[in-house]
């Protein structure tokens, strides 16, 4: 038993009857780290002293000034920036880094009431798909410590999953939250690009990344989501559309919604175990009142590669700012170009290496038409898949994965194999429309993610049928061995 | 199986301020052209006349007024600058003696 086994409405109420305080939900947290994450590898700094000292002045704070997050511990990805607590991106060229201030999402947190308890881990950069690109350490699966946790948030996921914090924010580029949640068996959300701002979210591809939130149950996701949404005057692209309560939108009520699922989701390459757990998802939706018909988005073939040259070309531009003069790792030069050279040479990981020169390459005179051009095109009619589907039905929903979390260590030679994981998550971000991972099953013993896509600003709709679909299952209930800590 | 040449990583790489070896040129130039090989497929795709999404929301100009604020402080920006002096960031000679 822990005290996370809770949601956040059982332990408000339980803060509120006194039998516990906000101190002991830090201390639960710092004791499961503790007990698990020599296994788990999730996090990498952490906050303790600061967050106790938090814990203990919050419990002093009235009732009826707190809201619904008010005291609980949360764990941030470490490429997002916060004030005194080291910043790595799980980077060696980052090592060191202290930020001088912090991401619009944090002061969010703030001002909910949450306890950061610490950073955790990820791909460096938030480039991969395994969390096998972290500087720093691995990450393996709570489920099965020999399987990738998945990633790139793929310490966010883990962490949630061991019950180490309730609640982590991971961000999504390509499917950053949403794979890594399928793989460990949490709820994850992409918001819509525009939905939070991406102030102080270290850049990997501007018009793709998105910050969103990592949670055993899809309440406490929309609490979250609704906690750090919303426009900020510090990120142009952040969208000045009203927050809704995402939390009223939990009626459990989905009759007559119209769910499209694409042929293409469950074609070749989708393993047969997890197509079963998404039928056997799809008929349970039916049950509850949606109708559903089978629709086509043509050009998904394509988005891998449109993804992979976009992200890559603006991480090219992004990740120039790494140049060993203002901040993080410096390598040892007589000249600066060769301090240049050196300190990113030295610095950055193969992955992160590969990705900026594909970036380099694909914006090159002579390559600019082919590739970049090219991929902005395609990324149009891929949008306008999506545009198309959405004109007649509310949500679409497939498998987050094709497969289940596989084992650490098995592609590490063959960038392809590890690209080709993220093809029904992709097209997502290339739309720019949100979508969520939440447990459905499991396969081989592995948990399996249902994908439930939106239209632009309606994380509403998403989450009023996941949380349908989670009344009536019992698969969020579902715990990994490593829970119980002896 | 294409891949790209040696010389055009070396060239890409210097482009990208990366030192590379010429073991290191070898491995990349395999991986990324098995890269640029798959990316090739979108060529199959007839897109005469789409226009490039370089942003998905409708977007354009986000103007506010504007209202002179402090900035940041000066020695918290030098904070984690690894070599100063006076207030400037040291870095080793640009021009060759």
């Amino acid at each position: 038993m822990s005290l996370f086994d809770k949601t956040s409405a059982e332990l408000q109420q339980a803060l509120l009857n006194k039998e516990i305080t906000i101190a002991d939900l830090t201390k639960e947290a710092y004791a499961r780290i503790d007990a698990l994450d020599g296994e788990v590898g999730a996090f990498l700094a952490l906050n303790k002293a600061a967050a106790e000292q938090e814990a203990a002045e919050k419990d002093q704070v009235p009732f009826e000034e707190r809201g619904p997050l008010f005291g609980l511990p949360i764990g941030v990805k470490d490429n997002i920036v916060t004030e005194g607590i080291e910043t790595t991106c799980a980077s060696k060229i980052l090592e060191g880094f202290n930020p001088i201030y912090s991401a619009t999402v944090v002061e969010k947190l703030r001002k909910a009431g949450m306890v950061t308890v610490g950073k955790v881990n990820m791909d460096e950069f938030a480039m991969g798909s395994a969390n096998e690109n972290s500087a720093i350490k691995k990450v393996h699966n709570p489920w099965d410590f020999d399987r990738a946790p998945g990633g790139s948030s793929g310490g966010s996921a883990a962490a949630v999953a061991a019950g180490e914090v309730p609640f982590t924010l991971g961000s999504d580029t390509g499917g950053s939250i949403r794979q890594p949640a399928a793989f460990c068996g949490v709820v994850g959300m992409k918001p819509t690009y525009g939905r939070v701002s991406r102030y102080g979210l270290v850049a990997f591809a501007s018009s793709l990344d998105q910050i969103g939130p990592i949670t055993r149950n899809v309440r406490d996701n929309a609490l979250l989501l609704e906690a750090i949404a919303g426009v900020d005057e510090h990120d142009s692209t952040s969208a000045n559309v009203a927050v809704p309560s995402y939390v009223e939108e939990l009626t459990g009520d989905i009759k007559g919604l119209k769910v499209a699922v694409p042929q293409e989701y469950l074609a070749e390459g989708v393993s047969e175990g997890v197509k079963a757990q998404v039928l056997a998802a799809i008929e349970k939706l039916k049950e509850l009142g949606a109708t559903v018909d089978t629709v086509s988005l043509p050009h998904s073939k394509y988005a891998l590669a449109a993804y992979y040259i976009i992200s890559s070309s603006e991480a090219s531009s992004n990740l120039s700012r790494f140049d060993g003069i203002r901040y993080g790792f410096r390598a040892e030069a007589d000249n600066l170009e060769d301090l240049y050279l050196q300190t990113r040479a030295q610095g950055f990981g193969d992955e992160v290496k590969r990705r900026i020169m594909l970036g380099t390459y694909s914006l090159s005179a002579g390559t600019y038409d082919a590739y970049y051009k090219k991929a902005q095109q395609v990324r149009t009619l891929i949008k306008q898949d999506f545009d198309k589907v959405f004109e007649e039905y509310d949500v679409i929903v497939g498998p987050t994965t094709p497969t289940t979390a596989f084992k650490l260590g098995e592609n590490l030679d063959d960038p392809m194999t590890v690209y080709a994981n993220d093809i029904l998550t992709v097209p997502i971000n290339l739309a720019g429309v949100p979508a969520i991972s939440i447990p459905c099953g499991f396969d081989n013993d592995m948990p399996v993610g249902l994908q439930i896509i939106g239209k632009y600003f309606e994380e509403g709709t998403i989450y009023r049928v996941a949380d349908a679909f989670e009344k009536a299952t019992d698969f969020h209930n579902a715990k990994p061995q490593t829970w119980e800590v002896k | 199986m294409a891949k790209l040449s040696v010389e055009e990583v070396k060239h890409v790489a210097k482009l990208a301020r990366l030192a590379i070896t010429d073991e290191e040129a070898e491995k990349f130039a395999t991986q990324l052209g098995a890269i640029t090989d798959f990316a090739n497929e979108l060529q199959e795709l007839d897109t005469t006349d789409v226009v490039p999404t370089t942003h998905v929301l409708p977007v354009h100009n986000v103007f506010r007024e504007d209202i002179p604020a402090k900035g940041l402080d000066r020695d918290l920006m030098m904070k984690n600058v690894k070599e100063q002096q006076d207030g400037l960031v040291k870095v080793p000679p640009i021009i060759a003696q």
